[in-house]
């Protein structure tokens, strides 16, 4: 009889707290069975500026952020045997590697042996026109613009191969998420490409811990209506699978945090669209049957998805330079502040017309539920805000000159001296933006490669 | 029976989630037996109406009967999305309490959990 296998997270994007991992190492250290640890931080831009940063230096391209995450665990997870998942390879998972084994080096963590998984990079194998020339599902129209990056989204036997070689930390670029947990069950438990279902509890296991604590309580509190107890400390989710994919998420011990029914059911959907329908290279996945049961404090048990053949194509995301967006806010405090706001952000409007600005400016009043605004002239209908009270301008507008785009923060700036009574707090933002655009491929561009870097 | 006129974020909870310029909302009754009245009022149209000023051109539900919950796909509700919206939330990530608070729904008392006050 196969193991369970235990699998923890320890970030769920490339900002997430640096040091969540630690009571998950903790915790997964007292457990019996193959034990994991993953960290996912690699969305859709995060990899175009990471090309960037490998075009500037082709030992670099990786998770500017592995040495802050893996530092932190390196050491225990090789004493425990917890083996380490990641997508912190980004454009370069074989520098990653590298980076890896000396950070080992430093750490005095002997016998380290890490596997990188290449073929995701369509660059490498493609031209940029036969790239675009894939049929587009989804964002900008990539043509006009220059193309920074362009992965396919790789699935988990990639990942499940690199284990294979006995590797303890596995650096991979473009997978799916869910891939990132899946990819331990299928080397584990030796799932086939046929046990559907098998793969789609695995799949569900992944797309609950990819963006770690939200589904332990994060993303997710609302005090007197969900409250969750000492968020400031939340525990990052620990899953536990067994080799008929009974699935139980829980969190690290000794942690804030919740997992109930109501957090798993929230993360559960999250960023589905057709729940019988979930789109990934293993499997599509069916949530229509899903069932979720608490049997325990902070432990919910998953049952019931089912699997289908996976699509014939992959997904792969292209990103491109798009320009700068421009920022501006200032703030009015005190009584009559709304009036105060909507006159400065009425100057900025003017003044952005009159200067010659062509490009679209949205200008907000922040404090009056803006997030909630159409763009003008096309504004949320109905609710009445305070005279008295704090609001807070914000200008933007993108445009394909930096200039401009810093021409309409400046607009902001400028109403300290010339603007209504009491601006304060003026703060600006011009910034490189990155376009997206997802495409269709065929498998048959995407050949995965495992390169294994022992301790020198 | 007593009925009651609540805003949606009395009786069920929400996340919302993009891909793109298409955004998804989850809404998920705190009590099961409040899910029926939510399928009956809380529907396709009702929440194109909501995403309307955004320029929404489209909603689909899917149920969910064995949570229970529905999830809401709406096309074209997030002003570009992250790629072109100049908004403060390209992401849409608020979104799910502008939904929360902005339908109301019509239901028996006793599906309405008693929400303590917030601390």
């Amino acid at each position: 009889m196969s193991r369970k296998v235990f699998i923890g997270c320890g970030a769920g994007f490339s900002g997430d707290r640096i040091d969540a991992a630690v009571p998950v190492v903790r915790t997964l250290s007292r457990l019996d069975g193959e034990r994991f640890l993953i960290y996912e931080v690699l969305a859709e831009r995060t990899l175009a500026i990471a090309q960037k940063l490998r075009r500037d230096d082709p030992d670099k391209g990786y998770s500017p952020f592995l040495d802050a995450y893996l530092s932190r665990v390196l050491a225990d997870c090789h004493a425990h045997g917890i083996r380490i998942v990641t997508n912190m390879g980004a454009a370069n998972p074989l520098g990653a590697a590298k980076r890896v084994q000396a950070l080992a080096a430093e750490l005095g963590v002997r016998g380290l042996r890490v596997a990188a998984v290449t073929g995701d990079d369509l660059l490498a194998t493609l031209s940029e026109a036969e790239i675009l020339a894939h049929p587009r599902i989804e964002g900008l129209d990539p043509e006009v613009r220059k193309l920074v990056a362009a992965n396919a989204y790789m699935g988990a036997r990639p990942i499940a191969e690199a284990l294979a070689t006995g590797a303890h930390v596995v650096l991979v670029g473009r997978t799916t998420d869910a891939a990132l947990s899946l990819g331990p069950l299928v080397h584990v438990h030796g799932w086939g490409e046929n046990d559907l279902d098998l793969l789609a509890q695995g799949t569900v296991c992944g797309h609950l811990l990819e963006c770690g604590a939200q589904v332990t309580g994060a993303y997710f509190a609302d005090p007197g209506f969900k409250d969750v107890d000492d968020l400031a400390h939340v525990g990052f989710p620990i899953a536990e699978v067994d080799a008929h994919g009974e699935l139980l998420i829980t969190k690290a011990a000794d942690t804030g945090g919740l997992v109930d029914r109501a957090t798993v059911i929230e993360q559960l959907l999250y960023e589905v669209h057709d729940p019988r329908n979930y789109l990934t290279p293993d499997v599509t996945l069916d949530l229509g049957e899903v069932t979720v049961d608490q049997v325990g404090l902070n432990r919910v048990q998953v049952s019931g998805a089912r699997g289908k053949e996976p699509p014939a194509t992959l997904k792969a995301t292209v990103c491109f330079d798009a320009g700068w967006l421009g920022e501006g806010e200032i703030t009015y405090s005190g009584p009559n502040a709304l009036a105060r706001a909507r006159l400065a952000a009425s100057v900025v409007r003017t003044r952005c017309t009159e200067i010659g600005i062509t490009e679209r400016v949205r200008v907000d009043v922040l404090g009056t539920q803006a997030v909630f605004d159409g763009d003008a002239p096309q504004r949320r209908p109905t609710v009445e805000f305070p005279a008295d009270g704090e609001y807070r301008v914000r200008a933007a507008a993108r445009s394909a000159h930096r200039h401009i785009a810093q021409q309409v923060a400046d607009e902001v700036l400028s109403l300290y001296c010339s603007g209504p009574a009491a601006g304060a707090g003026v703060r600006q933002n011009v910034t490189a933006q990155i376009g997206t655009a997802s495409i269709l491929v065929d498998r048959a561009h995407v050949t995965p490669g495992i390169t294994v870097v022992d301790a020198s | 029976m007593n009925e009651v006129d609540v805003p949606l974020h009395a009786v069920a909870h929400a996340r919302a989630g993009d891909k793109g310029n298409r955004s998804n909302v989850s809404v998920i009754p705190y009590l099961p037996e409040a899910f029926p009245y939510l399928l009956a009022q809380v529907t396709e149209a009702r929440v194109l109406e909501v995403f309307a000023h955004k320029g929404a051109t489209a909603c689909s539900r899917y149920v969910l009967p064995r949570l229970p919950a529905m999830n809401f796909v709406i096309d074209n509700a997030l002003e570009g999305g992250v790629n072109y919206s100049l908004g403060l939330d390209g992401h849409g990530k608020s979104l799910s309490f502008m939904l929360l608070g902005d339908i109301v729904v019509r239901v028996p008392e006793h599906c309405v959990p008693t929400h303590r006050q917030p601390r």
